[in-house]
């Protein structure tokens, strides 16, 4: 399977390519009022308005100005589309699917709740989130 | 590849056939107002024969045998040979309805056959049975023709019943129906200019009904060196004859008058003719019968049908191209090269006109709608010996396609739920003082980010003690309950499922269906259902629909560094007041507005904007808002201006959010929201 690479806080983290639609710079976010912390707001994403998940905000970590690499990645789950920000995302990599282990008790700044697995790829560690849990989307 | 071009054949037989179908219920209904107005069957008329040569081309018998039975009666009365019976109003009807379900049985898939025996059966009977004047026994036009000129041409082959009954119109006017041969010389280079310059001078000379071969045929010079024309005109032959001589290149003319002088006695020997005209017709080349529909119903040829997700991706496309516009705009003002910044305004200024050609293309007038319940409101009204005037206003009200697809049905049974339930017997109306004609008023208009639809009947009104002694009986509520109850939740429970009020289960309303399935349709569209009443004068069925995708006229706001759109629709005015002007009623800020005491509201607050630095101006700008006859007052920093905007939704992702009704892409392509005033104001 093919793997995005994404970066947040430190901590390298996977997206499988199929639920990736595309990765985009940074623009214009309009926020929206009485809504999650977590829901940064929407952009306009050719046309379509597209809610953005602040991952560092939904994982409690502290906020940080946006940076030349900071960037949204567009992911399709369920049929919507949601746009996550990352500190970074310039990675593709190929994988074993079994490569994919149970997440360890405790690991870096994110609850456990949030993984689904971690992948060793020499001695880096990608970590698998369970979007379904991040984004607080029903399991269908 | 075949299968889907004949597809795309049928899809256009469908819409075509609605089309027509509709006109004709429109016409058929002003007939009944004017039986003496020829015109208006001569309109029918027009619709049954292109239905007619539609159906048989593209294989639907049984279609193509009632439109040609409905032809031959509608034909006899435009000829005034029969004239029109309220009875024979009735079949007409009758049979455009089994015409519109043949239609649709198509369009769900299915071969469009039906029973059509009894129907065809009855009209022949009208068409045969009425004849009486002597005079007429000689034109029915099934008997056509057969020829006496020396060539000896069968014209029933040649002709369809459509140009049959021209030639027999004219011939009654008074005109000459010419068959003329045109040969012209064996080395002539350009033929089709020659074909051109013989119809040139035929026109306005008279009427060329049929060219052999066609006349896509013989711009294609697809041809030897003579054609036949059938040509209608008031001139005799020989100045036909020398004029079409006078053309270069043409050697011989030809000229044969075309006579009807057929005797034989009509019906029982002929009525074979008709069928096998019909069948014929398969046979004309389709460029001829399209040349024929565009000559009967020249309007029709300037629209195109597109697919409405073909929009959709132009649309989508065209708001990238926004926001490269924007980029754009910034890039060259940032440069300052005056030749870029020239053309770049240019196109701006042209791609703001494409967006709203492109907006507009997917609005549709509810007109489409609406133009159904005249014919459906007089045959209830029939059904149940009532007396009724149905008022439509806002026809032109424009809603999204998509909303527009989906609001028929509700509309129908509000519409024969005020019929069957609202509206009173015409005995029982008198009795009260009333008119015996009752009447129902369908209106539709924008307000807000809404489309209000509203079913006004000034019948019996509705009956709160009635409504919730059945509810109790239902046992849908206690009696305790129901005491507490306003008057508004009382007539809600009518929208609940199994609900019904008439005594009498009618044919029309209450089989069970009750209005939840109103109620549950109008919901799915995220739209709303109130009722109003007064007992014995009125009852208002009220359908507020958001819209969906709808171009709306907006105030741009700004609050802090947010900007906001406000729907036009719901905006009563600007305006700046001093501070002080602010009062404090029971904890409210209120300000005094034209003798009003209206509410103010913080925008700031309701959707908790974050500010840098506050701002001390002794004003305060104030957009005033209004719900129905409710006022409120919103305050902002600044007003940006007016603009159109598209009404974008947020998505399903994230959950309704209070007080906005959806976003819109700006010109710079930032997303702003769009405020829903209704919300605001309580």
């Amino acid at each position: 399977m093919k793997v995005i690479i994404f970066r947040l806080n430190d901590e390298e983290y996977g997206l499988e390519i199929d639920q990736v639609r595309s990765i985009e710079r940074v623009s214009h976010i309009t926020r929206i009022p009485n809504t999650s912390s977590y829901i940064k707001g929407v952009i306009n994403l050719r046309g379509i308005v597209t809610p953005i998940v602040d991952l560092r905000n939904r994982f409690d970590i502290e906020s940080i100005e946006d940076s030349d690499n900071t960037r949204v990645i567009i992911i399709c789950v369920n049929d919507i589309e949601i746009g996550i920000i990352v500190d970074a995302a310039n990675e593709v990599i190929e994988l074993e699917e079994t490569n994919i282990e149970p997440p360890p008790k405790v690991i870096g700044d994110v609850e456990a709740e949030f993984i689904r697995g971690v992948i060793k790829v020499g001695n880096r560690l990608l970590i698998l989130l369970h979007l379904h849990k991040v984004l607080n989307l029903q399991e269908t | 590849m075949f299968v889907l071009d004949t597809n795309q054949y049928l899809d256009m037989f469908i819409d075509e056939s609605k089309e027509h179908l509709q006109a004709m219920n429109e016409s058929l209904l002003q007939l009944e107002q004017n039986p003496k107005n020829i015109d208006i069957v001569k309109d029918i008329f027009r619709s049954a024969h292109t239905i007619k040569g539609m159906s048989a081309t593209m294989g639907f018998e049984d279609i193509a045998n009632l439109t040609h039975e409905l032809e031959n009666v509608l034909d006899q009365v435009r000829n005034e040979i029969i004239e029109i019976t309220p009875e024979m109003m009735d079949i007409i009807f009758q049979s455009v309805d089994i015409l519109e379900g043949m239609v649709y049985s198509i369009i769900e898939g299915s071969d469009g056959k039906a029973d059509v025996k009894h129907l065809v059966n009855k009209l022949k009977a009208i068409a045969s049975g009425v004849i009486v004047a002597p005079a007429n026994n000689n034109t029915s036009k099934e008997e056509i023709i057969e020829s006496t000129n020396l060539s000896g041409i069968n014209y029933n082959d040649l002709l369809d019943e459509y140009q049959k009954t021209v030639i027999m119109q004219s011939k009654s006017a008074g005109h000459n129906a010419l068959y003329i041969t045109v040969i012209l010389s064996k080395d002539c280079m350009l033929k089709a200019a020659r074909v051109f310059m013989v119809f040139d001078a035929l026109e306005g000379l008279g009427e060329v009904i049929l060219s052999q071969p066609t006349v896509e045929e013989l711009e294609d010079e697809k041809f030897e060196q003579q054609f036949q024309i059938i040509f209608v005109t008031k001139e005799d032959s020989t100045t036909i004859q020398n004029k079409l001589l006078n053309i270069s290149e043409v050697t011989t003319v030809e000229v044969d008058i075309i006579d009807f002088n057929a005797s034989t006695d009509k019906q029982s020997a002929n009525q074979l003719t008709p069928e096998v005209d019909a069948n014929q017709q398969q046979d004309i080349t389709k460029a001829q019968e399209t040349k024929q529909t565009t000559k009967s119903k020249p309007i029709s040829s300037k629209t195109i049908r597109v697919d409405i997700e073909r929009l959709d991706v132009l649309m989508n496309l065209f708001s990238e191209l926004v926001i490269d516009r924007g980029r754009l705009e910034q890039i060259a003002r940032e440069l300052g090269h005056s030749e870029l910044v020239e053309s770049v305004e240019h196109m701006s200024r042209i791609s703001g006109d494409l967006q709203n050609l492109i907006l507009n293309m997917r609005m549709v007038p509810i007109e489409q709608v609406f133009n159904r319940f005249p014919r459906m409101v007089r045959d209830l009204s029939k059904e149940l010996n009532k007396k009724v005037e149905l008022d439509i206003r806002g026809a032109e009200t424009e809603l999204d396609r998509t909303v527009i697809d989906e609001i028929g049905d509700p509309l129908v049974h509000l519409l024969r739920n005020s019929l069957d339930h609202g509206l009173e017997l015409p005995e029982e109306r008198t009795k009260k003082g009333k008119s015996a004609t009752g009447t129902i008023q369908l209106h539709a208009y924008h307000s807000g980010n809404h489309v209000f639809i509203e079913i006004i009947d000034d019948g019996n009104g509705l009956d709160r003690e009635k409504i919730l002694q059945k509810s109790i009986e239902r046992g849908m509520l206690t009696e305790e309950q129901s005491n507490q109850l306003t008057d508004q939740q009382v007539y809600m429970l009518l929208f609940q499922a199994g609900f019904s009020t008439a005594k009498v289960v009618s044919d029309v309303s209450g089989r069970g269906v009750g209005l939840d399935v109103v109620k549950n349709k109008i919901e799915a569209l995220s739209g709303q259902v109130h009722i109003e009443s007064k007992l014995g004068e009125y009852t208002k069925f009220q359908i507020e629909l958001p819209l969906t995708l709808s171009i709306i006229q907006s105030m741009l706001v700004k609050i802090s560094e947010e900007k906001y759109a406000i729907p036009l629709t719901s905006i009563i005015e600007t305006a700046v007041f001093p501070k002080k002007d602010i009062h404090y009623v029971q904890g409210q800020t209120v300000i005094d507005f034209r003798g009003h005491i209206v509410p103010l509201v913080s925008l700031e607050k309701v959707f908790n904007i974050p500010r840098k630095e506050e701002i001390n101006d002794d004003e305060v700008s104030v957009i005033v808002v209004k719900k129905g006859d409710k006022l409120a007052g919103l305050i902002v920093d600044e007003f940006i201006g007016q603009q159109e905007i598209v009404l974008k939704n947020l998505g399903t992702y994230l959950p309704s959010v209070f007080a906005i009704s959806g976003a819109t892409i700006l010109g710079d392509g930032q997303v702003a929201l769009i405020i829903d005033c209704n919300a605001l104001i309580r």
